[in-house]
């Protein structure tokens, strides 16, 4: 079948060449060699395109549709059949597996499908019904059933079970769906939650690298379905050894060599060296350890691995003993290297490829630089959600399956049944291991997996909501398994191979930094693909199985190793055809696009990878110096008759990994292109992520102010999502009137942040003014915030559960309590509750009031069946919601609903709206923070020969030790806009040309630089400089000194030490600490450190018994039975609460008093 | 000492006093020098006589909304107070209280609040007094609003119709929808001007089917200094009165070139003798974008200056004051404020 197709594949990749020769002569039948080549103009519409196919978080998506449609199946086929160890004749075997709509768990439920906003609203888990197909014994039948729920599956948003997939706007407007939302994420429990994308070293690979003694190893972390484990091929004294976590001790290569199967010391010298004499060299002493031990054959070797073998601890049973020899073959056929396959014990596989990584060490020893590059981004896999999910299924389908089998064992057990036992009933009220298995996992991020023995927190987070771009920066995110202690450089830095892959600017800063990053705006994520027909293919296209050779066969100079996905496949001679060739075939969308081959001329080989995680994006394919895609194919992308995917499939375009990438020559710019060109870049800018997108001009700026930008732009506060009014979320942030950047870039139109802005573009007057601007302080006109600049909402949800308790009792809602005499009158503190117990909407809320005025049974525990009527049975308690805050608000929302579990939630949205304040944080989007200095009367503000006065004025002295070029150019672009009434263009490594901008600004009476002649406001003379005067985009940033600003003189104490308590929450003293207190004893300030620590803390007076030196009470000494000699003194509580814990713990402090004076 | 040539550049005393002078990277002679002992012989103290003869006003542009005009023979300080009066301190009425008794549009009630007081109101605020905050709502302090205005569908509008316009009933809340709601003597008072917001087109909320707001306002007068919607002016400003002076002649093609680094009109290039020759004809219009001080050949050719005390004055009114009253209006409170200023200064003299 793949044969035929290949043939096929063949014939119509030569048809294709004819076709596109005959469709080149056409084209350009009427021009001579000279003329020149025309180029592309707006390529960059492939992005569109791109992001319109693909969309933001692809990845996400198309490794839990991945996940869901084929992995699920390749999981069950894996554990397909449960047996019984009491009747050997019973078996439970799953056929299919598929899972259904996103459903309500209710059965009742009219209509049972649900939407995503219903799952955030009402705190329940977004997910459907896993159905197998079974097959089992019953009686003496064999049943097969179709469809039987064993659990529910979290749906991903967006994804190919997701309701909104393929929904207009209209349509998602009605499920009260934003449509710039990405999805990609998860909502459990009504929470949003995103699984990040972990990012690993790849699996299957030898990776040589130097330890830190200098000694060469080469390892492999092998992984399979069943096992992972690491194995090392390393130097020690000059000799190399194969190190195995189940093998307690080093084993000589030599020895491991043999014990599985090569016994003779020429092939393996053959295999590992090939002709060199200067690897024979090094290796032999390697061969002389062996025959010092005396070990010669296969029998010998596995003894030897045998007494160093750890004893596994699984049980074999008790008394199955098998001798080491026996255990060595094992380990070293199913553990060691697991991924190389042992298939009816031919061993030569895995000896080929343990001699290849033997000769890897040998080359790295005589050669420093043929070490591998740990951080080098192709030697490195993505992990997604999909691939998580995937082992934590499978993880949970065998608890299932275990628990089934003990289940069904139970039952069979019985000797006389009633009745026929049918395993569909055991199997459908199995409870919901699964269920609650995804939802534990993914809520509190804990991947706990007993078969790899793994167990990792923090793989999820909560989606950010607090911006639409922090949300979308969360969905690119990267996170490393990398320490973040330790101190190595390496890990961190910015690496030449993620060039387009992952965004160099938007990293967090601090220990973050450089282990956490994003993805870049091209970047694709693969998936598994099949290997088999790759297989195939490579065999077609001449690949030699490698184990009818030997060694001086395989290591010919102009022979090339193959190599699928790290396993050894056979060799080549014609490298360069063979590649060509495989490329030709993948062009032809005979194989994955997303299959890459690559030749490493360091190691003479060719390698194939298919795998999933790896990082790759698309390119232009350029052929004898022109780049395929033509300016016709592009009008027809504009005119809508071409997509994306259209341009893959006609070969114009093609993906191309990391390794792959190197292996290439890729041109820039289409002016670059040189006859070595193989690629051309689609767009420059799609080196930055989404969130670097944002910045105009960000190649004229510094470097990290990019950066923290990048960190900044997710504290914006703006629009959120469209859905942003229908959301009861914990904090949301919202501006009253955002705009859209004057200056925007592709980016921005592409992400859909001119629909969702996080800003307003602020009139900025660059100039001194007042002093109250140092410190990149900023002064704001009073005007302007009158008008609205700045203004934001700030909305909270409170929310409670009215519980029903176990005795039956339940929380109940209570009306406000009225005067006795008068009911009209009721207390200000229940003022704004309805009738029914909760806020009305609309109702102003002052500090203090009650929303939610709840009431709980006094008895929740004992039983109260019996004595309903006793008053003491029905009493409740008040347990009325107050609202706590500096600031009156509205109540915006409030809902009831009933969660899974059939408690009433109720949930109130308190919305507060904020004009700028003194000390309120701005920035721009340049990594320009500053907070409200002061704030001026407009009459006071500068104003320009047009009456013009600034929004902002901005201190001068920020610019130049920042050198953000970016954003004088913003500004001057900006100024160009407004004047000619349209939005300009800062894209990276392009947009408006300054130049254009000076052009403009002079056509409309303004100076070319930007800067412009402004009279005081105070003097009503002009400045004798000219001011850089302008529109700049700024945003709010979510810190505001509301929400921050703390005092006390006193309040409360903590309830153990009788000190004030820590925190702004907690309405806390500030402490005077260990090196304040360092200070003030170095002054000799002793009065106001007794004041400082004891006085104004925990002062506590104590009876001291003078004779025995133990406190005593009120005069009167517990253990003297005396009151003699009791004295009176002021220690702090802490200190007596020291004293008697030591009593506690039979040490007795005893005081020793004496006068001072 | 070697006689000095004449620097085009040097600037003498008349200069200095009585112009600006804007240079290419700075402007320089910037303060005001008009007082005794600044230059020797010239005496420069104030004189009534002398300041009568000299100030000029003259009115260039006049419309409902918007005012130009020339005020010359005055200093910079007295000018800007009154530009800062215009912004500042000339009363107005606006809606300073907003009842809501019903509002389920998206635009939330603090909002909705702020967008109305920014509305503004056609109402004489001589004709009210201010309100303090003890004082009670009066027929004489406040003006009292009524908005209520529900969005139903168009029965009429066809079932493929997409602009909400058409197909909503008061799918927009206009300003013009807001009405006035006479108390007292009010209805009386103001018979001859019904008090109204000054334009009836601004959009104040979008609503759609079922949606409702409902709501009362209170206008009280207030000062631009308190809230800009007190404001009556959207800007007031001024610039001084551009110059432009030629050394000697530019001509030929440099002329063409000076004339395009000035606004259209502000140059002229006329043929005398067929050589091309800039005058400047229209120093008024001139932007001062500095244009031709960027130009190497034009260096010591061109002076720009500005003349210190000839504001060209702009006040932009928001509508409800027209802008000739709007001045007149910021006189008397400069008048007014220097009478208090004279009383507690006399106070002060005679308690001693």
């Amino acid at each position: 079948m793949i044969s035929k197709s290949l043939e096929e594949a063949k014939a119509d990749v030569k048809k294709g060449i004819k076709d596109a020769q005959a469709h080149a002569e056409a084209m350009f039948g009427g021009k001579g060699l000279a003329d020149p080549i025309p180029t592309v103009e707006d390529k960059w519409k492939l992005l569109p395109a791109f992001l319109k196919v693909k969309g933001l978080v692809k990845q996400h998506i198309d490794s839990f549709n991945y996940f869901i449609n084929v992995d699920l199946e390749k999981i069950i086929k894996a554990n397909e059949r449960v047996k019984s160890d009491v009747d050997p004749h019973f078996y439970l075997k799953y056929t299919g597996i598929r899972v259904g709509a996103p459903e309500r768990p209710d059965q009742e439920a009219m209509n049972r499908s649900y939407t995503p906003h219903e799952c955030r609203l009402r705190d329940l888990t977004y997910s459907a019904n896993i159905y197998v197909d079974v097959e089992y014994v019953r009686g003496r039948q064999i049943v097969r059933r179709k469809g039987v729920p064993i659990g529910r599956m979290p749906i991903m948003l967006r994804s190919s079970h997701c309701v909104l997939t393929a929904k207009n706007e209209l349509e998602l407007a009605r499920m009260n769906e934003c449509p710039l939302d990405p999805g990609g994420y998860f909502v459990v429990k009504g929470v949003e939650k995103v699984i990040l994308v972990q990012e690993q070293m790849s699996k299957n690979r030898i990776i040589v690298d130097v330890d830190r003694k200098g000694f060469v190893q080469a390892g492999v972390t092998s992984s399979t379905m069943e096992r992972k484990s690491k194995t090392y091929v390393g130097t020690k004294h000059g000799k190399i050894y194969l190190k195995h976590n189940s093998i307690s001790d080093d084993i000589p290569i030599v020895i491991a060599l043999k014990a599985m199967g090569m016994q003779s010391d020429k092939e393996i010298t053959q295999l590992v060296c090939g002709h060199d004499s200067k690897y024979v060299d090094k290796f032999s002493p390697n061969l002389e350890e062996c025959a010092q031990k005396k070990i010669f054959t296969q029998q010998q070797a596995l003894d030897y691995i045998g007494a160093k073998v750890k004893s596994p601890k699984r049980a074999f049973g008790p008394g199955i003993r098998r001798p080491p020899s026996e255990e060595a073959l094992d380990i070293l056929a199913t553990v060691v290297l697991a991924h190389v396959e042992v298939h009816d014990n031919n061993f030569r596989p895995k000896c080929i490829y343990v001699a290849v990584m033997t000769r890897r060490v040998v080359m790295a020893m005589l050669r420093g630089d043929l070490v591998d590059d740990r951080d080098y981004v192709g030697n490195k896999r993505l992990e997604l959600a999909g691939q998580l999910l995937s082992l934590l299924f499978e993880d949970l389908f065998k608890k299932f399956n275990t628990d089934l089998k003990m289940n069904i064992d139970k039952v069979l057990k019985k000797p006389n049944r009633t009745q026929e036992f049918d395993v569909y009933n055991t199997l459908l009220f199995h409870g919901d291991h699964i269920t609650s298995g995804f939802v534990r996992a993914i809520s509190s991020g804990n991947w706990s997996l007993k078969r790899f023995k793994m167990e990792r927190a923090g793989i999820t987070q909560v989606l950010s909501r607090l911006s639409f771009i922090a949300a979308l920066g969360m969905m690119t995110r990267i996170s490393s398994q990398f320490e973040k202690t330790r101190k190595v450089s390496g890990p961190r830095a910015l690496q030449p191979s993620q060039w387009g892959m992952l965004c160099p600017s938007d990293t967090p800063e601090g220990e973050a930094c450089g282990l956490v990053k994003n993805l870049a705006l091209m970047t694709h994520i693969t998936v598994d693909d099949e290997e088999e027909p790759i297989v195939k293919l490579a065999f077609i296209l001449g690949v030699e199985d490698v184990s009818l050779l030997t060694g001086p066969e395989v290591y010919l100079p102009d022979t090339f190793m193959v190599f699928l996905n790290g396993n050894i496949l056979g060799i080549t001679r014609h490298s360069k055809q063979f590649v060509s060739a495989f490329r030709r075939m993948r062009r032809a969308g005979r194989i994955s696009e997303f299959v890459s081959i690559f030749i490493s001329d360091h190691h003479n080989s060719v390698h194939i990878s298919c795998d999933g995680g790896r990082i790759c994006r698309p390119m232009i394919i350029v052929e004898n110096g022109r780049p395929r895609v033509k300016t016709e194919h592009i009008e027809q992308l504009s005119a809508g008759k071409l997509s994306f995917d259209d341009f893959l499939r006609m070969g114009l375009i093609e993906y191309l990994d990391v390794n792959e990438e190197s292996d290439s020559n890729i041109a820039l710019y289409e002016r670059e292109i040189i006859p070595e060109s193989t690629h051309v870049e689609i767009e420059p800018f799609t080196i930055l992520g989404a969130v670097a997108g944002l910045i105009p001009y960000p190649h004229h700026n510094q470097s990290p102010r990019n950066t923290y930008q990048c960190a900044m732009g997710k504290q914006a506060i703006g629009a959120i999502a469209y859905n942003q009014l229908n959301r009861i979320d914990t904090l949301l942030y919202l501006m009253v009137y955002p705009q859209q950047p004057m200056v925007k870039t592709k980016t921005i139109e592409m992400i859909g942040y001119d629909k969702l802005p996080a800003g307003q573009n602020a009139t900025v007057a660059v100039m001194s003014n007042s002093g109250y601007d140092i410190e990149d302080a900023l002064v704001l006109n009073k005007a302007s915030l009158d008008r609205g600049y700045g203004r934001c909402q700030v909305l909270r949800k409170y929310a409670t559960l009215l519980r029903q308790y176990a005795n039956g009792s339940y929380d109940r809602l209570a009306d406000p309590p009225v005067h006795p005499d008068d009911p009209t009158i009721v207390q200000e503190k229940f003022e704004v509750i309805d009738k029914d117990g909760i806020a009305s909407v609309g109702e102003r809320i002052k500090p203090g009031q009650v929303y939610i005025n709840k009431q709980m049974p006094t008895n929740t525990s004992s039983d109260i069946g019996v004595n309903a009527r006793d008053a003491t049975a029905n009493a409740y308690k008040n347990a009325p919601m107050s609202y706590k805050s500096a600031m009156e608000g509205y109540v915006d929302k409030v809902l009831m609903t009933t969660t899974e579990n059939d408690q009433t939630l109720i949930k109130a949205l308190i919305r507060q709206t904020r004009r700028p304040e003194l000390g309120d944080k701005f920035s721009s989007r340049h990594g320009q923070k500053g907070v409200c200095g002061i704030i001026i009367q407009q009459e006071d503000m500068p104003f320009s020969d047009l009456g013009v006065c600034p929004d902002v004025i901005m201190n001068p002295h920020g610019f130049p030790s920042r050198m953000t070029v970016g954003k004088m150019i913003e500004l001057l672009a900006g100024k160009a806009g407004v004047l000619k009434g349209e939005l300009q263009y800062g894209t990276a490594f392009g947009g408006s040309k300054v130049e254009d901008m000076s052009r403009i600004l002079i056509e409309n009476g303004f100076s070319y630089s930007g800067k412009d002649y402004v009279t005081s406001g105070v003097t009503g003379e002009p400045l004798s400089a000219y001011i850089y005067f302008g529109p700049v985009y700024y945003q709010k940033l979510k810190h505001m000194v509301m929400d921050k600003m703390h005092s006390r003189s006193r309040g409360p104490r903590a309830v153990l030490t009788r000190q004030p308590t820590e925190g702004r929450s907690r309405d806390g003293g500030l402490r005077l600490g260990e090196m304040e207190r360092d200070c003030l004893i170095g002054y000799g300030a002793s009065m106001l450190l007794l004041e400082r620590l004891m006085i104004s803390s925990d002062i506590f007076e104590i009876h001291v018994c003078e004779k025995c030196g133990l406190l005593g009470y009120a005069g009167w000494c517990q253990h003297c039975k005396s009151s003699k000699g009791m004295a009176k003194m002021q220690i702090p509580y802490a200190c007596k609460l020291l004293f008697q814990e030591l009593q506690s713990m039979n040490v007795i402090p005893r005081l020793q008093l004496q006068n001072v004076f | 000492m070697v006689s000095e040539k004449k620097n085009f550049a040097h600037n003498d005393i008349e200069t200095l006093r009585s112009r600006v002078i804007v240079e290419r990277d700075r402007v320089t002679s910037t303060a005001s020098t008009d007082f005794p002992h600044t230059y020797p012989g010239q005496d420069l103290a104030f004189n009534l006589e002398r300041f009568k003869e000299m100030f000029k006003i003259k009115i260039n542009r006049l419309s409902k909304t918007e005012m130009e005009f020339d005020m010359s023979g005055i200093d910079a300080s007295i000018a800007n107070a009154f530009r800062r009066i215009l912004i500042a301190e000339v009363p107005t009425m606006a809606i300073s209280n907003v009842f809501v008794m019903n509002n389920t549009s998206i635009v939330v009630d603090e909002v909705l609040a702020h967008r109305l007081g920014l509305v503004p109101i056609l109402a004489d605020p001589t004709k009210f007094d201010f309100k303090t905050k003890d004082d009670t709502p009066m027929d004489t302090n406040t003006i009292v609003f009524k908005l209520a205005v529900r969005c139903t569908r168009n029965p009429n509008a066809p079932t493929t119709e997409t602009d909400p316009l058409k197909k909503y009933n008061h799918s927009s809340v206009y300003s013009g929808d807001m009405i006035w709601d006479p108390k007292g003597d009010q209805a009386e008072r103001f018979k001859e001007c019904p008090i109204k917001p000054v334009f009836d087109d601004i959009v104040i909320a979008k609503l759609r089917p079922g949606q409702e707001i409902d709501v009362e306002m209170h206008c009280e007068k207030g000062l631009g200094q308190d809230h800009a919607k007190w404001s009556p002016v959207a800007t007031a400003t001024y610039r001084l009165l551009p110059e432009i002076l030629i050394n000697g002649e530019i001509t030929g093609e440099s002329a063409v070139k000076f004339q395009q680094c000035f606004p259209e009109g502000v140059v002229d290039v006329v043929v005398e003798n067929g050589v091309k020759k800039a005058v400047v004809v229209n120093p008024r219009k001139d932007t001062v974008s500095r244009e031709v001080l960027r130009h190497a050949e034009f260096e010591n050719k061109v002076k720009l200056t500005r003349v210190r005390d000839h504001f060209i004055f702009t006040i932009e009114s928001v509508g409800s004051i027209e802008p000739q009253d709007l001045f007149v209006q910021a006189v008397q409170v400069l008048v007014d404020k220097c009478a208090q200023v004279k009383r507690a200064l006399q106070a002060a003299l005679h308690s001693e």
